[in-house]
């Protein structure tokens, strides 16, 4: 049996599968269009402006221009998270359709990374409907603040191998929940979001440095909004860059293992 | 666990072959294994001359599969999903279109072709299915059980695609549990159960050399057994019917209406499904 770290062989095939699922985004694009956009809008409203009126500033910084960066972030994990998994696992399992197009030329292995990719593709269309909602708002910086398209790009491949992982063991739809609510909301909460993590204690900072991928991917996408470019952005974009590779190749594997008998 | 185990067949171009068996005879896992999905543990494979474990892309680019479950894919139309099918084998849009038009009307879904799949009735999707598995001109077919759940309408008409598929010339390797469908279709077809091949060859031959040309049935009575058992007749016993196998039924019959008075007796051409149980029993398979 193969390692989980082993090399998968994808083809450029893999953009076949990407193209299918763009071509089902644009037939619904009216549904698939305003839920970023309406997100954007509620947040900035309720947490940015609301909560803001009595938070004032965190660092200097007006409430609403600091959780600006983490709306984007949540939105790039969310989109990616939930398309590799919920997603995946109904086109898997309920409509069998990994099994219709293994019986082309695509391999098993074509098909996983071009789902991966059109995971990350979700994040950088959530992003791109959203940037705009957020310049209206005043609360980014132009130009900087388009850096945010190729990071969501990266870091929408790293959540969407994460996701991809747990489709990969998942028992049923319904254990799916798990991570959701284990993993995905917890970093949601705690990853530098809507409040610093320095005022957590010490030791959960370097938890939340080193088991969230949020973290990092807030970081980024403050540094480039506020703009405020640090070396920091160094650690996170290569904590990023080893991750997602690291859990697109397991993904793919683990889906292997589990699709051929 | 051992799926299949020392099984040997080959096919000739033009020819349809039928893989026969209960359930969990080990059909599919052969059908996975030529399609280049599932791996062998050991043994020789030639598709196409070809390894399917060395060079599966090329294998699926020249097979045309229908599996047992409906994977149309629902986010598309009739046209769409052919459509988007064709794109995986690398089929160029303009003569994929001109190929859904031909084929959406070979399986008379013409005018479905912008209906979503969940509208369509279970033998509408068995059709397009056939049409999706015929997209890339294969060289070899393989359809896995195609008329399952059909009603004997959309049977028929699958049926007579396929039989035009054939003088086409076309190869295509099939599992069924009807065998009636098998009898009809099947050039040659091999009967297997757990794992292994119990007999190989064609319809009649089979069904001539296993079972005979007629079966003669009596009610399940022990005065009928008693009697045929004085004539020294091989018997069975299924259910309510005492059943003689025989070359001369009409004779059988006569002598048989004479001596075992208190039976209704009747005849019928022996079938592949004599053939069958007789082979793999009748025990219910999980």
């Amino acid at each position: 049996m193969q390692s989980v770290f082993s090399m998968p062989r994808v083809s450029r095939r893999a953009w076949k599968v990407w193209r299918r699922n763009l071509d089902v985004f644009f037939k619904t694009w009216k549904v698939n269009f305003f839920p970023p956009f309406i997100e954007a809008l509620l947040y900035l409203s309720a947490i940015g402006l609301g909560i803001g009126t009595y938070v004032g500033a965190i660092d200097g910084i007006p409430y609403i221009t600091y959780i600006a960066p983490a709306i984007l972030a949540i939105s790039v994990m969310n989109s990616a998270f939930f398309e590799c998994t919920y997603g995946s696992y109904v086109r898997m399992y309920y409509q069998k359709s990994f099994d219709a197009i293994i019986a082309t030329p695509l391999s098993i292995e074509d098909v996983i990374a071009g789902k991966l990719l059109w995971g990350a593709t979700r994040s950088v269309i959530s992003v791109s409907i959203m940037l705009p909602v957020l310049v209206a708002f005043g609360v980014i910086s132009l130009p900087l603040s388009l850096l945010a398209i190729p990071l969501a790009f990266v870091a929408g491949l790293m959540f969407a191998g994460i996701a991809m992982c747990f489709t990969s063991v998942t028992p049923s739809i319904d254990t799916l929940n798990y991570p959701s609510f284990l993993f995905i909301t917890p970093m949601m909460l705690f990853s530098g979001t809507f409040f610093p993590l320095t005022v957590l204690p010490v030791i959960f900072q370097y938890v939340a440095m080193a088991v969230f991928p949020l973290t990092h991917l807030v970081a980024l996408m403050r540094m480039v909004t506020l703009p405020a470019i640090s070396g920091m952005a160094v650690v996170s974009i290569l904590w990023i860059l080893a991750v997602t590779a690291i859990v697109c190749v397991i993904s793919i594997n683990l889906m292997r293992r589990r699709l051929i008998v | 666990m051992v799926a299949v185990n020392g099984i040997s067949f080959s096919v000739q171009r033009g020819e349809v072959f039928g893989l026969l068996g209960p359930n969990g005879a080990g059909k599919s896992t052969t059908m996975r294994m030529i399609q280049s999905v599932s791996p062998r543990t050991s043994g020789t494979l030639a598709v196409f001359g070809l390894d399917p474990e060395l060079e599966p892309e090329v294998i699926k680019q020249r097979l045309g599969v229908v599996p047992q479950e409906s994977n149309l894919d629902p986010d598309f139309t009739c046209s769409g999903n052919l459509l988007t099918y064709a794109r995986y084998f690398d089929i160029p849009p303009g003569e994929a279109q001109k190929k859904v038009d031909e084929l959406l009307a070979f399986v008379s879904l013409t005018e479905k072709r912008d209906m979503a799949i969940d509208k369509l009735s279970g033998g509408m999707k068995r059709r397009l299915i056939l049409a999706r598995a015929l997209i890339n001109n294969p060289d070899l077919l393989i359809l896995d059980e195609p008329t399952i759940g059909l009603d004997p309408q959309a049977r028929h008409l699958i049926w007579e695609r396929l039989r035009l598929l054939q003088a086409q010339g076309n190869t295509i390797v099939l599992t069924t549990h009807y065998l009636d469908e098998a009898a009809r279709l099947c050039d040659r077809l091999v009967i297997m159960d757990n794992g292994v091949f119990l007999v190989e060859g064609k319809p009649a031959d089979l069904v001539r050399d296993h079972v005979g040309s007629e079966i003669v049935e009596m009610d399940n009575t022990p005065e009928v057994i008693a009697c045929v058992t004085d004539l020294g007749l091989t018997y069975e016993t299924i259910g309510d019917q005492v059943q003689v196998a025989s070359g001369a039924p009409r004779e059988l019959a006569k002598i048989l209406l004479e001596r075992c008075r208190q039976s209704r007796v009747s005849t019928r051409p022996a079938t592949l499904e004599d053939v069958f149980l007789k082979l793999t029993g009748r025990n219910l398979r999980e």
